[in-house]
């Protein structure tokens, strides 16, 4: 009997019960008859990989890694977690060059800023796509984020570094590959909403891509190094005082969970402060530590919409919170589906059918609620939406960043200044 | 982040009073680890179908009287009725349709054609009201193909040995087919998914007309319609046959439906629904909970004027037992169990087990106790109660739905005491 209690298998795989709620909410399954579902993915094939691992099942890459299995198990089994590491143990394909390109986010990032002009015409080009679509296997339909100028990091050490430790308080911000690369302009709202709360916004020197694009294409040596470098850096920040705030629901989602239980990167000590922008801000709001002090002209009807990894959090509550917060907003309740972007996993030719498929619900009731924009924490549920809807979507810091009186909140948030 | 009212556990129970609530005028959150028993549902609400001595009810209004004393049917307020009428009510006032009356139980299908008897049933299934009424005429029980959770031919054979005249068919629908391509998740969730496709769904129309002619009464499996019912509207004014569901095995489909409902009807009245998330600690001043912590939102705070714990039973971890006794594991309330393991089972599967009536201690104020001391704002209700055993009584979703109702009256009576 005391054999039985201690026995815990790692992600509660022993804890599911077969009831087969999972499968009900996975979207990939009624799209792609291929996948055997969370289930069979998951607990019931993890029971027959521990015998031999030739059950491994190749279509366990069809897995989105989205983790609403695991938001709906009642038994908290850890479902997409046991998918994620059978696929780490026992995986066979080597990753194609394309699943290297769409992964290397930070490296492509890197290469592409100093060209962005020509990059980003090249890419919105039919023939490129049909090159891309038959050579790489990247679909001709996705239509890919442009690329900036200057990075933010740039913009940053020039035009906002030298003022920021004269606030009262301190943060590190991890920008990650998107802000750096491909939008600067939400790193530039989030570093004029933090100081207009009293908060000074710091980078760290060497931060690294969080790895999320590396996980799922199977780059897992190369995630690992990666998350270690952020896990090190976060320990020197919290030695300053300094909590690490980010804007992507994905990064984050991957620096706190994904590091410890995919990649088995200790994070402990860090984890707790390794901090959402719209929950940290809502934290301290909720605290009484600051004030927002909105526009009164400002009027827009904006949906929320949920991204997959936000949902696993559990975390949507802060950033809907923060937006019925604004007095111009007619806020429209958006029902938690999954965009089916999924990160890289829709830019791929073979899942571009499904992944669209996936959406067309959400889009349906984006299109129906005839909204100014969309917010959502995530950057390709954003490239998802803007394609497929037309509608345009802008990450919940942005609209603070447009909605307060960012003069009037300095002032009140500054005063002992 | 503060709400009038925080319950946890998002089921039957903690929705039913949730909604009440809300509806009232409440700020309330739900706070729920994974998705709930919904998911079973045989496709009917249980109110009470056997007394405890073995002895089938007919009328449930009547027959509660006769229940043992601890039972949360006695603890209503006199209201037994009045509560079985709301509940109803509140479904209906959700969109969803039931069948049924407090004071008659009618007859439901299992998925293997056998009747139990019950008090609300969704409107689209076949029902008899009572063991010798079979369906009209010709009855035809068909299924896709490839789907095994119901099985037509124990289905067929119980309606031909009630006297009906009955044939089976199986039905290739192209969308549906697809799915047999990995037969494990050919579930009724995934045809449902797959059906909502308009081209799909005229494709099962057509071949259904074809193969229905010459019956009076065609039998589907319940995997229509996960949004919203109104599959049997829609066919008949396309077949002239009279169409009935009848429950598969789970997932339900309308089990589904009914708890997506019912969080929306919340979401859309102002609540607060958090999916995916365990209460792990409590602040809790002399006997008032004060604050919540859940694993999700670790160090930031849900503060709440009243708490209901909607936990359930064991299955959804409710209660927890470990050797030698039982424990409710969010609170550490007091447990009505006996210390005695040997008499916790009996002998066979369908044996009197008496661990199904342990649970948490109330009285009639339903407040939840730590070593006889009642809190003075955290109330129990539903399956995590103790004194019911819904599984020999059939009284499962009345005891969730009555006792929840029963709570959000208490605790908005607490709120606004009567001079």
């Amino acid at each position: 009997m005391k054999l039985q209690e201690k026995n815990i298998s790692e992600n509660n795989f022993e804890q599911c019960i077969k009831c087969t709620v999972c499968t009900v909410y996975c979207p990939v399954v009624p799209l792609n008859p291929l996948y055997p579902g969370p289930k069979q993915a998951g607990p019931d094939g993890e029971r027959l990989r521990l015998k031999g691992s030739d059950f491994y099942d190749d279509t366990l890459k069809y897995c989105m890694n989205c983790k609403r299995c695991e938001v709906a198990c009642p038994s908290n089994v850890k479902i997409g977690d046991i998918i994620q590491h059978a696929r780490m143990e026992y995986g066979r394909q080597k990753p194609s060059l394309r699943d290297r390109v769409l992964a290397s986010t930070d490296f492509m990032g890197t290469m592409a800023v100093p060209f962005s002009p020509v990059v980003n015409w090249a890419t919105s080009l039919r023939p490129t796509k049909a090159v891309l679509d038959a050579v790489m296997k990247v679909d001709k339909h996705r239509e890919f984020p442009n690329y900036a100028k200057q990075t933010f990091e740039k913009w940053y050490r020039k035009h906002a570094e030298a003022d920021q430790d004269r606030y009262l308080h301190h943060l590190t911000f991890f920008h990650g590959c998107y802000i750096n690369y491909n939008y600067p302009q939400l790193g530039k709202d989030f570093v004029a909403v933090m100081n207009a709360l009293g908060w000074g916004v710091h980078l760290q020197k060497g931060e690294k891509c969080c790895g999320v694009a590396m996980i799922s294409n199977g780059l897992y040596k190369k995630a690992k190094k990666n998350a270690q470098v952020n896990v090190d850096n976060f320990r020197q920040s919290l030695q300053e005082n300094r909590p690490v705030v980010g804007c992507s629901s994905t990064c984050i989602f991957t620096m706190r969970d994904e590091y410890p239980h995919v990649l088995g990167i200790e994070n402990e000590e860090v984890r707790n402060h390794i901090d959402l922008a719209t929950r940290f801000i809502y934290t301290l709001l909720d605290e009484g530590e600051i004030q927002l002090i909105f526009k009164k002209d400002w009027h827009r009807r904006v949906a929320y919409h949920t991204p997959c990894h936000m949902e696993k959090l559990g975390w949507a509550i802060y950033s809907e919170s923060l937006l019925k917060l604004i007095p111009g907003i007619d806020f429209v309740h958006l029902e938690s589906q999954c965009c089916g972007i999924a990160g890289t996993y829709g830019f791929k030719k073979e899942n571009y059918k499904v992944s669209q498929g996936i959406g067309a619900p959400l889009f349906k009731q984006i299109e129906a609620a005839h909204l100014d924009f969309v917010s959502t924490d995530c950057e390709t549920c954003k490239w998802q939406i803007e394609m497929s809807t037309g509608v345009p979507v802008k990450h919940p810091v942005s609209v603070l960043a447009e909605a307060l009186d960012l003069e009037k909140t300095y002032q009140a948030n500054n005063k002992t200044r | 982040m503060k709400f009038d009212t925080i319950i946890i556990g998002g089921g039957l129970t903690g929705l039913v009073c949730a909604i009440s609530l809300q509806k009232r005028g409440q700020r309330c959150a739900v706070i729920s680890a994974g998705q709930s028993a919904l998911h079973f549902s045989s496709g009917s609400f249980d109110l009470l179908n056997c007394l405890p001595d073995g002895q089938p009810v007919t009328d449930p209004v009547e027959a509660f009287e006769a229940l043992a004393p601890e039972h949360p049917y006695h603890k209503l307020g006199g209201m037994f009725e009045e509560y079985a009428e709301r509940a109803k009510e509140l479904l209906s006032d959700c969109g969803i349709g039931v069948e049924g009356s407090p004071r008659r139980n009618h007859y439901r299908y299992t998925p293997m054609g056998s009747l139990k008897p019950t008090w609300l049933t969704f409107s689209e299934f076949g029902i008899v009201q009572s063991v010798d009424e079979v369906p009209e005429g010709k009855v035809l029980v068909t299924n896709f193909a490839g789907f095994l959770d119901f099985n037509t031919k124990f289905i067929a054979d119980a309606l031909a040995a009630r006297g009906a005249d009955c044939r089976i068919a199986i039905l290739n629908v192209p969308g549906v087919d697809r799915l047999r391509k990995s037969p494990t998740e050919m579930r009724a969730s995934n045809i449902a998914r797959t059906l909502e496709s308009e081209e799909t769904f005229q494709d099962f129309v057509e071949v259904l007309k074809k193969t229905a002619v010459g019956y009076d009464t065609v039998i589907l499996p319940a995997v229509f319609g996960l949004k919203s019912e109104g599959i049997v509207l829609r066919l008949s004014a396309e077949l002239p046959q009279k169409v009935q569901l009848l429950p598969t095995m789970p997932p339900s489909v309308p089990g589904i439906r009914t708890q997506m409902t019912l969080r929306r009807v919340f979401e859309q009245l102002g609540g607060v629904y958090i999916l995916g998330d365990t209460v792990q600690a409590a602040v809790i001043e002399g006997t008032h909970v004060k604050t919540l912590y859940t694993a999700n939102h670790v160090d930031f705070p849900f503060k709440a004027d009243h708490v209901v714990l909607a936990t359930g039973h064991f299955f959804s971890g409710g209660l927890v037992s470990d050797m030698d006794s039982v424990r409710e594991p969010v609170f550490g309330c007091d447990v009505d169990f006996i210390s005695d393991r040997s008499q916790w089972y009996g002998e066979s599967p369908f044996a009197d087990h008496r661990y199904f009536r342990f649970g948490v201690a109330t009285g009639e104020d339903f407040r939840a106790r730590r070593d006889g001391v009642p809190y003075d704002n955290l109330y129990a209700a539903g399956s995590v109660l103790s004194g019911a055993d819904s599984r020999t009584e059939g009284s499962g979703a009345g005891v969730s739905m009555l006792t929840a109702l029963r709570v959000a009256d208490l605790i908005l009576s607490a709120e606004n005491p009567v001079a």
